[in-house]
């Protein structure tokens, strides 16, 4: 019983949760410490899925509800994860505790309202990965655009309000596309439901709905690329990031787009998706030089973070549409790895700029001679954020590298350049900071080292940095169930090349 | 089939009316000094009994009354219901808006209550010199309650812009029922259908068609039939402009679905062109109206125009869908745009001190609950899901894709992109400004009632948004209802049509 209700209470438990928190009393620390205990509650409550989760099970899904919403049209609540999404559900409910407790000091102004939006935040993220309706994931799709976009505007930097706007209308525009897509599948099939989907459009791509399904598959593709985002949809990125404070930062970019890419792209249109598939793997590549040799060229932390960022979700797409049963489990396993690398990589920039007010590394320098803790952390998350081997993001990188290699070699050969780009930003930057003369701006202000509160947020992604890059079958199992299998079936010239692949792993 | 009483078909009307005239009766005896409210109170029993009363009528077998004018079924209750809901919020957020002006309040309830008559009765009028009364009736007191800040320069210019152009407007609409006779003979609703697939003249059956559009396109605020609203909502106190940027609307569009599908259905290809036209013009010329508007009146008022366009999307889909889809965002529209002008009348008070955008700066703080029901009506605006506005588009949307016409969709759809600009706009000017530019100290207080009315209206737009299954039953009851008298017209002049 408990497996059929568990991802609904997942769900609606943070949305209930933000109104207490409005109700709550708004001085003293009641807002943060209640949003504490239920963010815990929560990642103890999706430890529940891997733990009862069923590595046999390669088809369907699991955990599975599917009731009637809306009787006509024909919308279910229809909720379920799989291997794709059991670990992004495990990973948003991770997050959401240490953006707490990164919060905790910095969120003094109308902290009710942040931890509000902060929790209606959650139950739209873990609304996206569960749900299996098109009208149940577009409703929370849509719903995770606001509390986003207010967080970004009211907690903001300087610009948080244009960023804001921005972020708000190259997220809701294409949605609007999506929806009308969404609109046209549901007139020619008469469901909503992704199974029933899949199946109805089995063969359709030749069909006399070609023509539709191929523009549908491409309102699809576009809402996502820009969620990511991909190359040139990316706009919006700069300013969220460098806007955004540090709890919105972590979960501002990347999952929720490429996992849409997978599910609702990829698995539902497979044809469409491997025709467009040298396209997005030339933007990925574009996207991978082109957030590298930017974030070279900052002086600000937040917009070298922002390309940086750019440069790291570029690899899952490369990985997502090589369409190799290695470049596609690595594609997911990033997912994981870039949300947790980077958000350490967020929360130490935060610390960063509480203590020295300003993001600007001329200002900065000498700061490992002053806290030498922060020193520490930062240099393990900058080497998991470089690909450094037997830390997390190795693998992914190395997996998917390997895996595009198959169907594009060339491609796979310049997206490498990526990864050495990187070592170069990230290292030049800790140089920058860390070492070196400390700064007058440094040597003027007494700040203290990293605190428990801080040392508790950051502690958990160090260990899981270092856990998943040695350990990474244990969460590999769930994913090289589903992932592959949504490749398209068409890429048949690869498949033999892969069945060997995977007999060797 | 056991007769039905006809005072029982306009038992809703009956009560209105009989309230209205106690309103009018009480007032003239109570002291110049003495508190209106009472007769507000009065007021919305009435409109309570009204909203029961329609409820009611549910249970009656669909059928007409009064030779054939008047005819209550599933459609018109629902309508009844959202109007009667209007009128009621209506009445609940301004009891307390006329605070020290009193003398002039009795009024203000009777005139919301009648014109509320004559919505309810044009909603279930079958027979088109009925309506023309009927839009009469509302029009007047419209004008009346447009005027209602007599000492305000813009209040009296938007009651006689209103008052001219709208009787304009319904000789358009009279001398459309005028040659809709010439052409049929007959000014029911009934016989002009089995007229007009008997072989009446189509030209002069469009020509009607036609004026009778521009008549009610300008109830609507169509465009290019647009240009009074931005001008009358930005003079007219803002608890009115909730009521008359909705309600009348329902019953014009009420009025437009039983002529567009109940009289012409037959001729719906010739009809469909101009409300395509009619669509799109209005949603792109509202949405790019609202993007330049520094005030906020101004403002909903083209938003007002490009969701009459939404909702004129709905007409172009087949009939029992299209219906349904047109009624639900009726609903939908009216929960949320009354509940943007309660606020805004609650915000900017009686003289109306806060209606430019740059007024609203960092107004969540000072006002943190009114801006969050503020936010609640706005967001439902733009249209994020789990709201009544998400679900509106969402029937209209699907109902014109279901009947082929994809692009006006991807139209209508791009065009809420394009609103959701000035809607954050708004959103973010009250929660993410942080200096104060406030013109006078505020000394706004929520009163109960006002509390309820908007309380009301959040409960509204979140019901039509996460449980829509009960109000769209209800709407797609009434589209049935309709679709089979339609039928039924046509199989009568089928069997009539040999010989």
């Amino acid at each position: 019983m408990l497996n059929a209700s568990i991802l609904t209470w997942l769900t609606f438990l943070p949305a209930l949760g933000a109104a207490v928190v409005m109700l709550l009393p708004r001085r003293g620390r009641a807002p943060q410490v209640f949003t504490l205990l239920l963010t815990l509650l929560l990642f103890a409550m999706a430890l529940h899925l891997p733990a009862h989760y069923d590595y046999h099970q390669q088809q369907g899904f699991q955990d599975e509800l599917n009731v009637p919403w809306i009787g006509n049209p024909n919308i279910h609540y229809h909720v379920g994860v799989d291997g794709l999404s059991m670990w992004l559900v495990v990973l948003v409910s991770f997050l959401a505790p240490l953006g707490v407790l990164i919060s905790w000091r910095v969120i003094e102004d109308r902290k009710s309202e942040f931890y509000a939006l902060f929790l209606l935040q959650q139950t739209a993220m873990y609304g996206v990965f569960i749900a299996l309706d098109l009208i149940l994931y577009y409703a929370f799709w849509e719903l995770s655009i606001v509390p986003l976009a207010l967080l970004i505007g009211m907690y903001g930097r300087k610009n948080g309000r244009a960023a804001a706007i921005k972020f708000f209308l190259y997220a809701f525009i294409p949605s609007a596309l999506l929806l009308v897509g969404m609109l046209w599948l549901y007139a020619q099939t008469g469901t909503f439901d992704l199974v029933q989907l899949q199946q109805q459009l089995h063969g359709w791509s030749t069909g006399s709905h070609a023509t539709g399904l191929w523009l549908t598959s491409l309102a699809f593709l576009l809402a996502f690329a820009v969620k990511v985002p991909v190359f040139p949809l990316h706009g919006w990125l700069r300013d969220g990031i460098s806007e955004a404070p540090t709890a919105v930062a972590m979960i501002l970019a990347g999952k929720l787009g490429l996992y849409s890419l997978l599910r609702w792209h990829v698995a539902l249109f497979p044809t469409e998706a491997a025709h467009i598939a040298p396209l997005m793997v030339a933007l990925a590549a574009i996207g991978i030089l082109y957030g590298a040799l930017l974030a070279l060229v900052q002086t600000d932390l937040k917009r070298l973070a922002a390309y940086a960022t750019l440069s790291a979700l570029s690899f899952c797409v490369l990985g997502i549409y090589a369409f190799t049963t290695a470049s596609m489990d690595g594609a997911v396993y990033q997912i994981l790895n870039e949300s947790i690398s980077a958000s350490a990589f967020f929360m130490l920039l935060g610390i960063l700029y509480e203590r020295y007010g300003t993001y600007d590394m001329a200002q900065l320098g000498g700061v490992a001679a002053k806290m030498p803790r922060l020193a520490v952390l930062f240099v393990i998350t900058t080497l998991s954020l470089i690909g450094l081997p037997a830390l997390n993001n190795f693998v992914g990188e190395f997996l998917i590298l390997s895996g595009s290699f198959q169907t594009h070699a060339r491609i796979a050969a310049v997206a490498t350049l990526g990864i050495i780009f990187s070592a170069a930003y990230m290292l030049w930057m800790v140089q920058r900071v860390f070492y070196g003369a400390p700064s007058a701006h440094v040597t003027g202000l007494v700040r203290p080292d990293v605190n428990w509160r801080e040392r508790a947020a950051l502690w958990p992604t160090v260990a899981l940095m270092i856990a998943m890059g040695v350990a990474s079958l244990f969460w590999m199992r769930a994913i090289d169930l589903t992932v592959p299998a949504m490749a398209p079936k068409i890429a048949t010239a690869h498949t033999a090349f892969d069945a060997r692949i995977g007999s060797t792993r | 089939m056991t007769e039905v009483s006809p005072a029982l078909r306009i038992l809703p009307e009956i009560l209105l009316t009989v309230t209205g005239v106690l309103v009018m009766l009480v007032e003239s005896v109570l002291g110049v000094k003495t508190s209106r409210k009472p007769l507000g109170a009065l007021a919305i029993f009435g409109t309570l009994a009204t909203l029961v009363a329609s409820v009611y009528q549910l249970q009656l077998p669909a059928g007409t009354a009064f030779f054939g004018t008047v005819q209550s079924d599933a459609f018109s209750v629902f309508f009844h219901l959202v109007i009667g809901g209007i009128v009621l919020v209506t009445l609940l957020v301004s009891l307390d808006y006329f605070e020290g002006h009193s003398s002039y309040v009795g009024e203000y309830y009777a005139l919301i209550l009648f014109g509320a008559v004559g919505m309810m009765l044009m909603t279930s009028s079958v027979e088109l010199l009925m309506v023309f009364i009927s839009l009469e009736i509302s029009s007047i007191s419209t004008y009346i309650l447009a005027g209602y800040r007599k000492r305000s320069a813009t209040s009296p210019e938007a009651s006689i812009k209103y008052f001219l152009l709208g009787s304009f407007a319904t000789a358009f609409f009279l001398y459309g029922i005028a040659l809709c006779f010439g052409a049929t003979g007959s000014t029911n609703i009934y016989e002009i259908a089995k007229g007009v697939a008997g072989g009446a003249s189509p030209l002069l059956l469009t020509v009607a068609f036609g004026m009778m559009l521009i008549g009610l396109g300008f109830k609507v605020s169509l465009a290019p039939f647009h240009v009074w609203t931005p001008d009358v909502y930005e003079g007219a106190p803002a608890p009115v402009v909730g009521l008359m940027s909705t309600a009348p609307k329902a019953a014009a569009f009420a009025v437009l679905l039983r002529i567009a599908y109940g009289a012409y259905g037959t001729l719906a290809h010739v009809w469909m062109p101009l409300i395509w036209i009619l669509a799109i013009l209005s949603m792109t010329i509202g949405n790019l109206g609202a993007l330049t508007q520094r005030n906020v009146k101004r403002m909903l008022a083209y938003s007002s125009i490009a969701h009459a366009g939404y909702l004129m999307v709905a007409f172009t889909a087949l009939a029992p869908m299209g219906i349904a889809a047109a009624s639900f965002y009726t609903a939908a529209y009216a929960a949320m745009n009354v509940g943007a002008f309660a606020i805004l009348s609650y915000l900017s008070g009686f003289d109306e001190k806060r209606t430019n955008l740059s007024d609203y700066a960092g107004i969540a703080r000072r006002h943190p609950v009114a801006a969050a029901a503020f936010a609640v009506f706005l967001i439902s605006l733009i249209g994020i899901p789990f709201t009544a506005g998400f679900f509106g588009k969402f029937y209209v949307f699907t109902a014109a894709l279901n009947s082929g016409n994809a692009w006006l969709a991807v139209i209508g759809l791009l065009n809420s992109g394009v609103a959701a600009f000035y809607y954050l706009r708004l959103l973010a000017q009250m929660y993410m400004v942080t200096e104060e530019q406030t013109v006078a100290p505020d000394n706004v207080h929520a009163r109960p009632a006002f509390v309820l009315g908007v309380a009301i209206l959040v409960l509204a737009v979140f019901a039509l948004g996460i449980f829509p299954n009960r109000a769209l039953r209800l709407a797609r009851a009434g589209a049935a209802t309709f679709a089979a008298q339609a039928t039924a017209a046509q199989n009568i002049s089928a069997a009539v049509l040999p010989r």
